[in-house]
Order: structure tokens, then sequence, then C-alpha cells
């Protein structure tokens, strides 16, 4: 058995007095409905769990309210949160010599067994840093001791974690429910046994059952001309890849069941309810629909229990069904009606992040939108052209978004908003001026369609990003100047355009922080110089733009990289050849690297790929290496009927 | 195709006033925090509340001269609407069991005539202020009391205002290094942090604002030095 470990004692005394000189001190306070606070001394195992950003934005996250439910279900297991600290509270309790807390217990960081980050971005890295710092950790790995927690990534990013491998000492790939799990039984054993071997051990046990990818056990080696020669395992037993974890039967892990409740206001508001995982649509610059395949839907019967069991738990009227592509769900139609129906005549509000350009959306859309509010509709084409589409293999003709619109517009919607990409591989200007034919083409057949001039077309357009385990993850990133250059074309050719300029907006970022967002996705080991001199030189909150300094980044990549005969052109728009090792090879999302190379040549030859839900498997190779499959229904079910309990 | 009007909400056919206190931690809550945790306990609760008609109805409720941040309170006052005919002494036990522990459902009554703001003329508030010994904290009440005029500055939304805090003091004691404050609410509402920074206009030496802790204790109808209760 292990010696019964001593709570350390609550920081929120301390905290107390400076939370009165502070912006928004709610945020820090914890105690929100569904919240736990567990008894430490009865625990074993003890997670903090991040998200690295400001409260409003982390505890909206999925990911993190699943896990802290999963492992808070089990009594031998502690989970707490932890957020980002905003310079103003950060700054006293740096002067006061108070550190990184959780804010169940406000206990300290340093205390817990993990520090679990989840990353969906990599611009939360510097903000890893800053939190490691402020919880008095060593902010290298390589120099922490038994009396810190192991710090673990994962999340989307976590797929290539090579420039933070200096400062986690794991990564965990995929799905985290089952894993988070193995984790915490492996430290379980360990210190059972009274931790044999110390903290080195336990990262050994952690590499060698494959449950995450412990980097420093693999040693990268470097061509003359900056490329990476071979990366090999430096201790016996570890595997020299590391796979993705997936989980299988979503109905068998139906969480979150009772997310927290937030008095601070947060981004999202809502219930969320994943109705499947993963997506084959096969876009070809979405990492989210690479990364996470197979399709595994979750059955109509379990998102209804969901949803009314989490309107309960939680007293939020708004649901959201969430996934990558929500329409497609085998049974959307039924789920939509039946959830309205049961819902009919009370405030509760479902939404469907629904982007996907069919006239079936339309029809969702108006289910959804019974209560007569129907303002918007968003959808995304990604690309301008058709060319530029079938290279993305984004399947939809600009006649298909124009017979959606037009029934959009015929069922008493007003306004339109499209997303798009600029930057695409083999983009050219024209491209992207199409995107102003487009939405002039847009305009024209709502006033058509509505026979009011009341009509309004907004353009969104990001800039892209290749990103690790896509076709593009060889293609070359289109320079800040490239894209700032195209879209001043673009905005000029809808200023020019007088019957429909007005009725479209236009909105988009300069393309600066693409390229260090760039930098960071498809970065290898000698990256982790860059963030940590950017950390050093006051660098944190890189999702904000009032705190992202593009200049501060090329200043410190110009520093940190010196010598290393690769620069931040190198990592970003420069493309790569089909032999040459990516940082990430090593790391198995299941994708077979010759069918994604395939796929990245297919794309330049415009040839287009259908979703293997519907056609023939095409050999991306994530069913066989990983074991899984494609789960979707129809089930045939139905909602049991639920008498409402409200009235309003 | 003419966009359909969202169907007539339910009338209201009760009207509940409400004291609730903001303990603890809470106090760190805002305005808007309190409101929207305060809404969402209404659902999780189930109180048949009123709805506002329109294309975003939203739950009746009224607000009185909420605390500030960071300011606790054994009295707050909100007044809701439900289309049901509801035992208020269910609806209090509901929503406090609703509502995190630290915002406590205290009382609820069936409203009385007129305004709820309108009863809420004056607060008592117990102001703990820390770094001051009590013979200059007496100092500065006695000297704080003589002047006819403090003026004060605070930062507000259209920017640093100056105001006068003394005008609307009604009696400010110490006991035991405990501000013991009756204050008749007006434009600006006078707090206790402006209180104090006052006292520290008339007798230097009593810290900022920042350093005091306050609690409303009660708040109601000012009449002859005294709070009657505006649910009775």
């Amino acid at each position: 058995m292990t010696v019964v470990e001593l709570a350390p004692a609550s920081l929120f005394d301390r905290l107390e007095p400076l939370l009165a000189r502070v912006n928004k001190p709610i945020q820090y306070i914890g105690g929100e409905v569904n919240s736990v606070v567990k008894d430490w001394e009865r625990t074993e195992v003890r997670w903090a769990l991040m998200y690295p950003d400001a409260y409003e934005v982390g505890q909206p996250n999925q990911g993190i309210a699943i896990l802290y439910e999963i492992l808070n279900e089990r009594d031998w297991i502690c989970a707490e949160r932890t957020f980002s600290i905003w310079p103003d509270l950060e700054a006293l309790m740096r002067e006061e010599g108070i550190g990184q807390f959780t804010l169940d217990a406000h206990r300290p960081v340093r205390a817990f067994d993990v520090l679990g980050v989840s990353f969906s971005t990599e611009l939360g890295y510097t903000n890893l840093l800053n939190a490691i710092d402020l919880a008095g950790m060593p902010l290298h790995a390589a120099d922490r001791t038994a009396a810190d927690p192991i710090v673990l990534a994962g999340g989307h990013a976590a797929f290539n974690p090579e420039p933070i491998a200096d400062f986690i000492d794991g990564a965990i790939l995929g799905d985290g429910e089952v894993a988070s799990l193995q984790v915490s039984e492996l430290i379980r054993s360990w210190k059972r046994e009274g931790r044999p071997g110390g903290r080195d051990e336990l990262l050994v046990r952690l590499a060698t059952s494959g449950v995450a990818y412990v980097p420093r056990f693999y040693d990268v080696g470097y061509l003359p001309d900056g490329r990476i020669a071979e990366v090999v395992p430096n201790r016996p037993g570890v595997p020299s890849r590391v796979h993705k974890h997936t989980l299988m039967d979503l109905d068998d892990w139906p969480y979150p069941k009772a997310p927290l409740v937030p008095v601070a206001e947060t981004v999202h508001e809502r219930y969320s309810v994943e109705v499947f995982r993963g997506c084959t649509r096969g876009c070809r610059f979405c990492q989210a629909g690479m990364i996470t395949r197979p399709v595994r839907e979750r059955g109509i019967t379990t998102i209804g229990t969901m949803v009314e069991g989490g309107l309960r738990a939680t007293g939020l009227e708004e649901v959201g069904l969430l996934s990558l592509s929500s329409a497609d769900h085998s049974e959307i139609a039924e789920i939509t009606t039946q959830l309205a129906d049961r819902y009919e005549g009370t405030n509760v509000s479902l939404s469907l992040p629904s982007t996907r350009v069919d006239a079936f959306n339309i029809d969702l859309a108006n289910e959804l939108s019974r209560n007569g509010r129907r303002s918007g509709l968003t959808f995304a084409p990604e690309g301008g052209s058709e060319r530029m589409r079938r290279v993305i293999n984004k399947m939809v003709t600009e006649d298909d978004l124009i017979r959606t619109v037009a029934a959009a517009f015929a069922s008493g919607w007003r306004q339109v908003k499209l997303y798009f990409m600029c930057g695409l591989p083999t983009e050219t200007d024209e491209d992207v001026l199409a995107i102003a034919d487009l939405a002039a083409r847009v305009i024209e057949t709502g006033r058509e369609v509505s026979g009011t001039r009341d009509i309004r077309c907004t353009v969104s357009i990001g800039g892209f990003v290749p990103k690790p385990h896509t076709p593009f993850q060889w293609a070359a990133q289109a320079s800040a100047e490239t894209i700032d250059d195209r879209l001043g074309k673009l905005r000029d050719r809808i200023r020019a355009d007088r019957r429909h300029g007005r009725a479209i907006g236009m909105r988009y970022h300069d393309g600066k922080p693409g390229i260090v967002e760039g930098l960071l996705s498809r970065g290898d080991r000698r990256v982790g110089r860059v963030i940590e001199a950017v950390w050093r030189a006051g660098g944190i909150f890189d999702g904000w733009s009032e705190h992202f300094s593009y200049e501060r980044w090329a200043a410190c990549a110009a520093e940190a990289l010196a010598g290393t005969g690769v620069d931040v052109d190198w990592y970003t728009t420069r493309e790569r050849d089909g032999d040459e090792v990516l940082p990430w090879d090593h790391l198995d999302a299941g994708l077979d690297r010759d069918w994604l190379w395939e796929d990245w040549q297919d794309s330049v030859g415009e040839v287009e790929v259908d979703d293997c839900r519907w056609t023939p498997c095409y050999d991306c190779g994530v069913c066989p290496t990983m074991g899984t499959e494609t789960q979707i229904g129809p089930t045939g079910q139905s909602l049991l009927p639920i008498v409402a309990v409200r009235q309003g | 195709m003419a966009r359909q009007q969202p169907a007539q909400q339910a009338p209201p056919v009760q009207r509940l006033r409400i004291r609730y206190a903001k303990r603890g931690r809470l106090r760190f809550a805002s305005h808007r925090d309190f409101a929207r945790a305060f809404e969402r306990a209404l659902r999780r609760a189930g109180v048949p509340m009123a709805y506002s008609s329109g294309f975003s109805p939203h739950p009746r409720i009224s607000y009185a001269n909420a605390a500030p941040t960071g300011a606790a309170s054994e009295a707050e006052y909100l007044e809701i609407a439900l289309v049901r005919e509801c035992d208020p002494a269910a609806v209090r036990d509901a929503l406090d069991a609703s509502l995190p522990a630290g915002l406590d459902v205290l009382d609820a009554v069936p409203a009385r005539a007129g305004a709820l703001a309108d009863r809420l003329t004056g607060s008592r508030w117990r102001i703990e202020v820390s770094g001051v010994d009590e013979e200059t904290l007496r100092d500065a009440v006695t000297a704080f009391l003589a002047a006819d005029e403090v003026a004060v500055e605070r930062m507000m939304k259209s920017g640093l205002r100056r105001f006068d805090a003394r005008g609307p003091v009604v009696a400010l004691e110490v006991r035991d290094g405990v501000l013991d404050l009756l204050v008749e609410h007006g434009t600006p509402l006078v707090r206790p942090d402006d209180v104090v920074q006052a006292l520290g206009r008339v007798r230097p030496g009593v810290p900022e604002g920042l350093s005091a802790r306050a609690t409303r204790l009660r708040q109601g109808t000012l009449r002859d030095g005294e709070l009657a209760d505006p649910l009775a």
C-alpha cells in the first residue's frame, strides 16, 4: 500500500485578498454547480486537468469536461481543473509567491501526480510554459524530480508534440477516455509498489505500455541540410512507433453527463452532445478529419438520454449537437425532429454546427428554428473556385451551393455566412477572386427568391495552415505577403461590385499569425527553443490578438534558430519531398503514409475521393492498423417520449 | 415569405419577491454573473417562469440595486413573474438548492403594491478595514462626520467620476475596529469603498478601499434613520 500523502494546504486564503484587485475574479473561485472536491488522502492518483487558455475559453472545452467526469467517477482518482491566469493576477501571485492552483480545491498544481494539458491549438504552447513555471516546476522535463507532476499533452496538437518535447513528459494520442484510466492505473501500481525507479521508471512504464509517447526516449538525428535523418528509441522496450487511441462504442461512454455550470461568462453556454466522432469526408486540409477516423456514431437513444439528463443537471437552455459534420449522422433527421418535438413549447433551443452545403441541411435548420428565429445560416465551401474545391476534396459544386441558398432564402432566411480559406496549395489569385463572384451570385439568388433586397452574405476567410497527418503535410504554406495580397485584391473586387458589394461583408485576418501557427504545427524539437525564447520575452495568450506579437515571434525565431541552418521559412513556406522524414512520422494516426502521399498527388491532379461510408474503402489504412471499423446506423430506434416538466 | 411572428408567451399570474445572500467566495460574482446563474437555477428548479414575448424570449426577472463585485451581502432583492401560482416557500427552497453554495435564497414572498426598487432606499453595511488601528479609524470617522462634503473619485463606465461621499451617509460608527455604515441610495450610489476612500481623504493613514471587506447586512426603506423590511 502507498503511504498516505497529506493534503496540501488550500491556497485560497492567500489568494482571496488578491482577487479583490483583479478583473473578473469569479473565474478563479471554483465551486460551480457539478464541480467535485475530493478528500485528497482518500485518493491514490491525482490529476490537474488544464486547458491552456483563460477560464472563459477553457471551461466549455468538451475534452476536459469528459475526462473530469470519467476520472472523478473512480473513488481512487481525484481530478481538478486549472486554467491560464491573466497577467493582472499572475503578477500579484508572483509577488506573493503563490503558485498555479486548481479551481476545485485551490490546491497547488505542483502537488498533483499529473498535469494533463489539452491542446486544440498550438497557440497555447506559451501558456503551457507559463503555467509550468508559475506552478514552481522546472521548465524542462529533464530537470524535474519526484516532487513534480508528470506533464502529459493531449488534444489534436498532441499528434505532433515535437515542438514542446522539451517541456512535456509525455503525449497521449487520440481519444482520452480509456487512455486516461490506463495512465491512472499505471501510476497507482507504481505508487503502491513504493515508486520503484522513481520518475524515470514511471515514464518507462508509460512508454513501454504504449499508452503514451515519451519524447525523451527517442533520439532525433539531423542531416547536414537540416532535415531529420531519423528518430529512434533510445531505451529497450520502447516502441518505435506510438499509436493513437480509438474509443469504440460511444454509447458506452455517454459523457459529459453533468458538465459544470460556470457562474462566470464563457464562450459557449450550451449543453453539447457529440453525435459522432470522426469524419471520412476526406477534406484534405482538415487535420481533425484525418486523425479521428473512423466515424463512430452515438445512437439516437443515447443522444436523447444525454440531452434530457444534461439539461436537467445544468439548467442550460441550448443544446448543441456536435461533431465534425453533424448533418452526416445516419439518423440526424430523426434526432432533430424528435428532439424538436420533445422540447416544443419550452424555451430549449437546438443548434447544429451545420457547415456542409446541401439542401438537406436547410430542412434541418428549419426544424431547429421552429420558434421562428431565422437569422443566419453558415456554410463552408472552403474554396472559392470549382477547381480549388476539387484540390481540397470539398465535394460541392457552385450549383449545389446556389440551390442550397435558394432553398434557405425561400424558407425565410435572410443571411448566409460562407467560410473560405486562402493560401491553399496550387491556389492562384483567380481562385480567391472567385469568392467575390460566388458571393454576388448568392446575393442575386437571394433577391430573386425572396423578392426583397434585404439579403446579406458574409464571407469569412481564414489563412490555410498545413497540418501534420494530412495530405497537405508536404505542402508549402503560402507566405503572409501572398495571403495579404490576395485578400486585398478580393476586398477591392467586392468593393467594386456596385450591384452587390454593399450586401457582402468580408471578414479576414492578416496572414502573420498563420505563419506562427504553421511553424508550431509542423515544427520539430528545434522549435522548442523558439517557444521558450518567446515565453521568456513575455509572450503568453498567443490566441488573443491583443497579446499576440508576430514581431516577437520573428525576432525570437531568428535568434533561437541561428546556426541550425533552418529558419521560419524552412518550416512553413517550403514544400517537402516524399522521402523526407517528417517530425511526426513515428507517431501513428493510423493513416498509411503512402495513401496520404497518393492523396496529395491526387489533390494536385484535382482528383476527388469519395466518403468511405457510402462507397468502397479506399485504403487510408486506419481501420486495419487500429483494429477499428466504421460504426454507423441507422438503428431504427426512436427517442422515448419524455413529459416536459417545464412550461413557459 | 413573410417572417412568422413567434407565439405570444403565457401572461404572468404571480409575482414573487426574493431576498438572497451573496456569501463567501461568491462575493466575487458580478451582477451579470449572478443573473446568469440565477436564470439557470430557475430552470434547474423547474420554476414556471413567465417569459417575455418576441424572437428571443427571456424570463421576467426584475433585479434591484445589486451589490458591487467583491462585496458580500445578506440583503439582495429581486422579483420574478410566474405563469402558475406557486407556494413561495417551495420556490425559495427549490431555488436555493439549485444555486451554488454561497448564492443563498433566504426569503420569497408574494409581491406587494409598488415597485420593489422604490422600497430599497437605503443600506446598512458592515465594513472590515485591515491595515489601520482603531484610533486612526475613529479619528477619521469623526472628521468625516464633521465635514459637509467629502469628494471621492471612482472609475465608472463613463470614465473617472468625482462625487460627494458624505451627503448620503446617515450614520457611521466604529465598533471593535469594524465600520457600521447606514447610507441612503442616490445617484451615484455611494458604496462602502467610496466611504473608505473618503476616510483616507479626511484622515491620511487610512488605506485605500482595496483592503476593505464589506458585507451588506440590510437593505430597505429608509425612514427616521431605520431600514424597514422591503418585503413586509
